[in-house]
């Protein structure tokens, strides 16, 4: 960019420092947990490439509610493969993925001659018959019971390198390794010319298609690629936990992907991140030591209802508005007059 | 032969509470442009008004379900008032505070009564026999009372003043508005009746389904499968359609099983969706 100059070096090797920053805090984060918050933190991990995965999705502005389905295909196809066939599990996890990939390629057919509100329900119909397909048929998807002692990942021996990924710290950076570099691809992704037209797509789509761009096959291909990563989120889960079943992909769990998404802010990419991590926060440490069970889904349905009314740009826009506002104070005491409501 | 006219008869049951939610659920979209994702946990706070109401504190069963029916509606002005009047411009945000305040119903409900289901002991034991179909009066009433409501609503709707007011809403809230009809009021009103004729089908079938805290789920899915099979802004579409589907899925349950009787009915609006998305009744478009 030779616009930018000088200004622009400087900002990228500021955004490279943090990013370092955020890398050894991340290293050194399940070191300071006790081992039932190291359990929280992977899954932590898994439903950070979820929400994110899904945002692409957002990006050309549909909203599915069939993707924790989709992850579900991941995980099921993955245990399965494991399972039957004896597919190393790194490999199954990547199949599961293109499973997941495939059965929205498929989808994709019916689901985009919709839009909004309709594929909305659409997608949640989809994800419903996919998911009572699961719980009707015993074989091979073990009914309402769901797939049990799927095969863990494998332990790495390698001379004095032992790694048993049974320990969460183990498998925790595990994920955190698949995670960032899949989270890395989706960015880049964003940032090309495809994501621009995704964007396009969203904002103006008259106007994209009369420039000659094929709406469908961009809203398939956002559909593909969130799906692939949520089918690996699926497989990381699935060989995490050990076992799967129709109730953990229901439509409960995707309110909370919703959740997360729209408490954190789509309009960027760090935004769906933050607020599952706000969130998990919230409803894993601080209101489990309330011993606030019973009352949680109560709490997090408040903060939804009041995020939507005070914080429609999401909790990424509360750094934006604290910013504006500090440098507001520092304009001098002409401004505070002038304050927005 | 005989288990088909009781299987139709047993579905006219369930088409008349399902037309009570799918209706209700129309209206709100109707007037207001919103999802109502709660609307399945108005139909189980109505249940619960009549297991607080009848099964605990032993009022009579009728007062428990007016109850209801009136309370549910207030929750749905409270709805109103709070939520969707200040995201009236944002569906999607109107849809994702439903979703929040469906969380706030259940936790509420399970707080209050518990997980496990609330038992509700039939207000009467009478039967009737139609041409050799059993048809208990706990579900006569549920059909009669269907009835009455939905013509009654229907009545309001094309007589009065403030029915005229809600269909140009529906229509053109801007126009309507020009015209000097509070949009405020008229959403009021469609919020209190959509929301209590949910409550009213919950607390009239409260006695025959045992209900539970989390009964709305699968109350949602079957009134989404109805509004898009009628035609989403269409309030008759709805009614045909909730006997459209309580027929296509008693008679799967009863021939094969549950669980294929729900595939059967959301593949039958998958299918709507892809083949005619304003549903089979819907002759306006909306997006």
């Amino acid at each position: 960019m030779p616009a930018a100059g000088a200004g622009g070096a400087v900002r990228r090797l500021a955004w490279r420092l943090r990013l370092v920053f955020l890398f050894a805090a991340l290293a050194a984060l399940p070191y300071l947990l006790s081992y039932s918050q190291q359990e929280i933190a992977v899954l932590l991990v898994i439903n950070v490439l979820l929400v994110s995965s899904y945002r692409l999705l957002t990006l050309t502005g549909e909203w599915s509610l069939g993707h924790v389905v989709i992850m579900g295909v991941g995980a099921y196809a993955s245990a399965l493969l494991a399972k039957q066939l004896g597919v190393p599990v790194p490999l199954s996890t990547l199949l599961g993925g293109g499973a997941a990939a495939a059965v929205a390629a498929i989808l994709s057919f019916p689901l985009f001659r919709m839009k909004g509100f309709y594929f909305l329900i659409g997608s949640f119909a989809a994800g419903e018959i996919i998911r009572l397909i699961w719980k009707r048929f015993t074989d091979p998807f073990g009914g309402p019971k769901g797939l049990k002692r799927i095969d863990p990942f494998p332990d790495i021996e390698a001379g004095f390198l032992s790694i048993d990924f049974y320990e969460p710290v183990n498998y925790y950076f595990l994920a955190l390794v698949v995670v960032s570099a899949s989270l890395f691809v989706l960015y880049r992704i964003e940032r090309s010319r495809i994501g621009l037209t995704f964007h396009a797509i969203h904002w103006q789509d008259r106007l994209a298609e009369s420039v000659g761009v094929d709406t469908f096959r961009y809203r398939t291909l956002a559909f593909v690629i969130a799906s692939f990563f949520a089918g690996i989120a699926g497989g990381l889960y699935a060989h995490y936990v050990g076992a799967v079943n129709p109730t953990r992909f229901s439509v409960d769990q995707m309110v909370y992907v919703l959740v997360w998404a729209v408490v954190g802010g789509t309009a960027t990419f760090h935004g769906p991140i933050l607020g599952v991590v706000a969130l998990t926060v919230v409803n894993e440490i601080v209101l489990r030591a309330l011993g606030l069970d019973t009352v949680r889904p109560l709490i997090y349905g408040a903060i939804l209802i009041l995020s939507v009314l005070y914080l429609p740009n999401g909790l990424e826009s509360l750094g934006t508005r604290l910013r504006a506002r500090l440098q507001h104070w520092r304009g001098g005491p002409a401004a505070t007059g002038s304050e927005p409501a | 032969m005989d288990l088909l006219w009781q299987t139709a008869v047993n579905a006219t049951y369930a088409a008349s509470y399902m037309a009570l939610i799918a209706v209700g659920l129309v209206m709100i979209f109707g007037v207001m442009g919103v999802i109502n994702f709660a609307h399945g946990e108005l139909y189980m706070v109505g249940a619960y008004c009549v297991v607080f109401l009848y099964a605990q504190e032993n009022f009579p069963f009728l007062l428990a379900v007016a109850a209801g029916l009136v309370f549910v509606g207030i929750v749905g002005i409270v709805m109103e008032r709070t939520m969707f009047r200040p995201l009236r411009d944002n569906p999607l945000g109107g849809l994702i505070a439903s979703i929040g305040f469906l969380l706030i119903l259940q936790t509420l409900a399970v707080l209050g009564f518990g997980r496990r289901m609330g038992h509700v002991p039939p207000a009467t034991q009478d039967k009737a026999e139609i041409f050799g179909a059993v048809l208990t009066h706990q579900r006569l009433f549920v059909i009669l009372a269907a009835i009455l409501l939905l013509a009654a609503l229907w009545t309001f709707l094309r007589r009065s003043k403030f029915g005229r007011a809600l269909r140009a809403c529906a229509q053109d809230a801007e126009a309507a508005s020009l015209q000097g009809i509070s949009m405020n009021q008229t959403a009021r009103i469609a919020m209190f009746i959509g929301a209590a004729l949910a409550g009213v089908a919950g607390a009239l079938t409260a006695p025959l389904v045992s209900p539970t805290p989390y009964i709305g789920h699968s109350i949602i899915v079957t009134a989404f499968i109805i509004i898009i099979v009628g035609g989403v802004g269409s309030l008759e579409g709805a009614v045909i359609a909730a006997v459209l589907y309580a027929f296509v899925h008693t008679f799967v349950t009863t021939f094969f099983d549950g669980v294929i009787a729900n595939i059967v009915g959301l593949a039958l609006m998958f299918a709507v969706l892809v083949v005619r998305p304003t549903g089979l009744f819907g002759a306006r478009e909306r997006a």
